[in-house]
């Protein structure tokens, strides 16, 4: 499987602090792949430096958005705004959910598409034909993703009015319609139950299987985790401290050190 | 159990406190002539009772609103106020309708000029707090110097007829653009601001572009402005003052009409969800690919387009005009007319600049009063409805179940 992101070197000084150091992280097509690590382990920084909401101080974040023919090209996305890199095919979650409160779960879906549509103020104003059968088209489509995850009763609600579980799987629908290549899932089972976990467990894996859409996630549900990811990567302090399969992690004395601490002998 | 024991107790403390407090100087009297110390007790019992009254009825509307929230289940559904309700109620539309054009219609030939100006004047605002409303109400883009772009539009087209000789319609377009223009030019230096920091700065750009025209007597003719500005003609025949004023009315009502299109076709077009989503959360909209410097000065440009037009259509009102009249005041008058129409409601903001524009008119008798009462309905809107007259409702759509999937 080819390649569709390529993180080389990537370093991010806040200051004086280093929040990520020379980080290494490859994702190929098709995969689920989980980013894990302590609290304050900078894999959050790391979100926001791919999407482009911080400015990395070093390295490269290569993509090669996969192309039906096959023929992919390599690009540098360093520097990029957010909304540009969305339009490359790379969109989001947040760990604190980020919903549009005040809007409909529809419109939130619908905003969505914005990225994919042309609909400029003289189309809004005249509503030409065409702009007519893309707004048309803008509904269907954001009805269609919301059936997909399930979240097609709620149409019509607000979203601040949503259960906390499926204001999270609005946010993934969001992200969906985006029509990305890869989904970066910033703690998408956090406060959600194990009921509500094991469902976006099964989601996850119909969105890449159904989709063939990537998917990286940053998680701290070790069950999920494990049930879920291809590969994983371990981040502390910055640095990858590890990576390989969930069963090469678990038995990763440098991770289990990581996450309770070294044995002291007396 | 509305009216407990404790809410009475409540209101009976703050009538103790208020006596205490007005104690000094409405009790108490001294005639320094005759030195004599008049003690007015009635008073006190005045203002025991008024204080305690007004304190209850205070609770009382404070109490339906909080039972209000808990009986809606979601927390979020306010009691739909009373234009709401006429608005959704199919019976009353088509004869509300009616009534609105016909009284639209003959309202110039029944009234006298005075009145019709000042209808003009209400249009006028309405058109501005629906230009505003796409700033501060869609984007959520807190602009405290929407009168410069007022200004802008009213000197463009003064400066224009005095030098040149342009009319009216030749001008609106002109006034239109440089609105735009100019709403772009603030725009530029305000993308990375929000809330504060954008208001601030949006009220100095109000401030300057004011400055600007009092002091730049060569351009501008300073503080003593531009006089006999032309009044709009009816293809190229000028109209006597009385005629005139009512063929503006029409031109008003027009631009009303047209703006209201306008407005709601923006609203609820990609575009306009773009703004409502800027407005929710700007890191979120950016990461959802909307691109926030596009979409910040379109929402600049758009929402000052009105206000450039309705200044070339004031100065062609006026006939005069001069820098006074786009003072900081005008701007916190149209900020408040969205506010209390509710952002983002078209009717809301048309029926807030009916009320705020031409009470104050009404009331002359009250003249002394007005900025008391303007600022007590004021707050009084902010405690018992915030979401303002009529609150925006997001569109909903219909799907069939079976149609997909």
């Amino acid at each position: 499987m080819e390649t569709i992101l390529e993180v080389n070197g990537l370093t991010m000084d806040f200051g004086g602090l280093r929040a990520l150091d020379h980080l290494n992280i490859d994702i190929r097509r098709g995969e689920i792949v989980a980013l894990i690590g302590p609290n304050g382990a900078g894999k959050t920084t790391f979100f926001n430096c791919i999407t482009g909401i911080y400015l990395p101080t070093q390295g490269d974040i290569i993509i090669s958005p996969p192309k039906a023919e096959g023929t992919h090209k390599r690009e540098r996305i360093n520097g990029l705004k957010p909304n540009q890199v969305t339009e490359k095919g790379m969109a989001r979650t947040f760990q604190n959910i980020r919903l549009f409160p005040n809007m409909t779960v529809l419109e939130n879906v619908m905003i969505g598409r914005h990225c994919r549509t042309r609909a400029g103020v003289a189309g809004a104003i005249f509503r030409n034909r065409a702009m007519v059968r893309e707004e048309q088209s803008i509904v269907d489509d954001s009805f269609r993703v919301l059936e997909k995850i399930g979240l097609a009763r709620y149409v019509n609600d607000q979203a601040r009015n949503l259960p906390y579980g499926a204001q999270r799987l609005l946010e993934i629908a969001r992200a969906l319609a985006t029509e990305p290549f890869l989904i970066l899932l910033d703690e998408p089972a956090a406060g959600m139950n194990p009921q509500e976990t094991h469902e976006l467990d099964e989601l996850i894996t119909r969105i890449r299987d159904d989709e063939g859409i990537s998917i990286l996630l940053i998680e701290h549900d070790m069950k999920l985790v494990m049930s879920l990811s291809n590969r994983i990567f371990v981040m502390d302090y910055g640095k990858k401290i590890a990576q390989g399969t969930p069963e090469e992690i678990r038995n990763n004395p440098v991770v289990i050190k990581a996450y309770l601490g070294e044995e002291i002998d007396a | 159990m509305m009216p407990t024991l404790s809410e009475i107790k409540k209101s009976f403390l703050v009538s103790l406190w208020f006596m205490f407090l007005t104690f000094p100087i409405m009790v108490i009297r001294v005639n320094t002539t005759e030195k004599l110390v008049l003690w007015r007790w009635e008073n006190m019992a005045y203002m025991g009772i008024g204080s305690f009254l007004l304190s209850f009825v205070w609770r009382y509307m404070l109490w339906r609103k909080e039972t209000g929230k808990k009986d809606s289940e979601s927390g979020t559904l306010q009691l739909p106020s009373f234009f709401e309700r006429i608005l959704s109620d199919r019976r009353y539309i088509v004869p509300a309708t009616a009534a609105g054009i016909a009284l639209v219609a003959i309202f110039p030939f029944v009234m006298d000029t005075y009145q019709t100006n000042i209808m003009i004047t209400a249009l006028m605002y309405i058109v501005l707090g629906l230009g505003l409303n796409i700033v501060v109400g869609l984007a959520g883009l807190l602009d405290l110097g929407y009168v410069a772009f007022y200004a802008v539009g009213a000197y463009t087209y003064g400066l224009l007829n005095h030098h040149f000789g342009l009319g009216f319609w030749t001008v609106l377009p002109i006034g239109a653009v440089m609105g735009a223009f100019f709403g772009i030019l603030l725009g530029f230096p305000v993308l990375r601001l929000r809330g504060d920091y954008l208001a601030i700065v949006t009220l100095g750009f109000g401030e300057i572009i004011r400055l600007i025209l009092e002091n730049w007597n060569e351009f501008s003719f300073g503080p003593s402005g531009i006089a006999q500005i032309a009044r709009p003609s009816l293809f190229g025949i000028q109209l006597s003052l009385s005629s005139s004023i009512i063929y503006l009315y029409f031109v008003m009502i027009g631009m009303v009409l047209f703006t209201i299109f306008v407005v709601n076709r923006l609203q609820n077009s990609r575009i306009g969800r773009a703004w409502i989503a800027l407005r929710e959360d700007e890191v979120a909209c950016q990461a959802m690919g909307i691109d926030k410097t596009r979409t910040k000065l379109t929402a600049f440009a758009l929402g000052a387009t009105w206000a450039g037009m309705v200044g070339v259509i004031f100065a062609a009102k006026t006939t005069f005009i001069n820098p006074a009249s786009f003072t900081f005041l005008e701007s916190a008058m149209i900020l408040a007319i969205v506010v209390l129409g509710g952002m983002g409601s078209i009717v809301g903001v048309s029926i807030a600049a009916l009320i705020l524009i031409l009470l104050p008119e009404y009331l002359r008798a009250f003249s002394e009063f007005r900025m008391l009462i303007f600022g007590a309905i004021m707050v009084i809107m902010m405690v018992f409805r915030p979401q303002g007259i009529v609150a925006n409702v997001r569109r909903s759509y219909k799907f069939q179940p079976d149609k997909h999937s």
